[in-house]
């Protein structure tokens, strides 16, 4: 349950720049996560909602998106972002190219950032 | 209003990583955040490490664990010195649970900062807590799929310490699949085969370690 902290440092993000720009209701946070982080997105909400109940905070959306796991293959630089039957990002995958399956670098994935907020 | 905001999440834990990294970089520590799944060995190979090597380094620990002092107790038997972060149920060492137990630590002259994580493969992979490296352990009681299932620990890792092999003829482990599928993602990985109980193999994790202190110095 790591997502409680990501969610406290998340809200303190968005309060330190609705203060920046004078505006006390937030609406809306963007956030982006890669498909290598290890990000539960129902406890990140469930944290969210938890953490601004009865504050400022309370009521605004919480919007998540998943960002690609990019692999740049070890042997010939192709880069491809693996998925699993089920279509969720894979990691152990050979490089559709050339067929090598170890040694991919992560070009991607890994990122977990706000992208914007939305507040009045 | 929309405001772009386009900010790391962790740039509180990661601000807080980097002047502790300043901090051990001054003063020439190697600071190594060791972490595996609960009962691979962390504390035992730390206790071996800390005996075997107490002649050549001057080394500490910070413990992290949910509830008691167990470890640190254990750790403290070898003459080494020992903090406790209880983090009273939390899933991992943030960098300002490091920040404030180096409040106890006496780190002049300090060689080497072991950093045992809690136990747990996945949460502690998000969070810098000041470290040159994240080591990962892992023990052949286990899945030889670990790394399949957490790829973002073993990705992140500058070295993989392959913990009871001496319980290889009993289990089914793979050793070879195991370091395969950790170095999917990482094709450098070292990966060190020991048994802490019987000292086997704990020779090339030494040396490892003598070279990334001497990196350092």
């Amino acid at each position: 349950m790591h997502e409680l902290s990501i969610v406290q440092s998340l809200l303190d993000l968005a309060a330190k720049e609705m203060a920046a720009n004078g505006l006390a209701k937030l609406l809306r946070i963007k956030v982006k996560y890669g498909g290598l982080t290890a990000i539960a997105p129902d406890a990140l909400e469930m944290g969210f909602t938890a953490l601004t109940a009865g504050t400022p905070l309370a009521g605004a959306v919480l919007e998540l998106e998943e960002t690609p796991v990019i692999l740049r293959c070890g042997k010939c630089g192709l880069e491809f972002s693996p998925k699993d039957a089920s279509g969720r990002y894979g990691v152990f995958a050979p490089c559709p190219a050339c067929g090598e399956e170890i040694g991919h670098a992560v070009a991607g994935g890994k990122e977990l950032f706000i992208e914007y907020i939305e507040a009045e | 209003m929309k405001i772009p905001v386009v900010r790391n999440i962790l740039e509180a834990n990661d601000r807080v990583a980097a002047g502790l990294k300043e901090i051990f970089a001054a003063k020439h520590i190697l600071v190594l955040n060791l972490m595996s799944s609960p009962g691979a060995g962390k504390t035992s190979l730390l206790e071996k490490t800390l005996g075997d090597l107490r002649g050549e380094f001057k080394m500490a620990v910070i413990e992290g664990d949910l509830q008691t002092d167990n470890d640190a107790r254990r750790v403290a038997a070898t003459g080494a010195q020992a903090v406790q972060i209880n983090t009273e149920g939390g899933c991992h060492l943030s960098s300002s649970m490091v920040a404030e137990a180096l409040k106890n630590l006496d780190i002049e002259g300090l060689d080497i900062l072991f950093i045992e994580n809690v136990g747990n493969l996945v949460c502690p992979a998000e969070f810098d807590v000041g470290e040159d490296f994240k080591v990962t352990l892992l023990s052949t009681t286990e899945g030889d799929d670990k790394p399949e299932k957490y790829p973002l620990m073993f990705n992140l890792s500058k070295a993989m310490v392959l913990n009871k092999i001496d319980l290889l003829p009993h289990v089914d482990f793979d050793m070879e699949r195991a370091a395969k599928f950790a170095r999917a993602l990482n094709s450098d990985l070292p990966v060190f085969p020991v048994s802490c109980r019987t000292g086997e193999g704990l020779a090339a994790w030494y040396d490892w370690l003598r070279a990334a202190r001497a990196a350092k110095a």
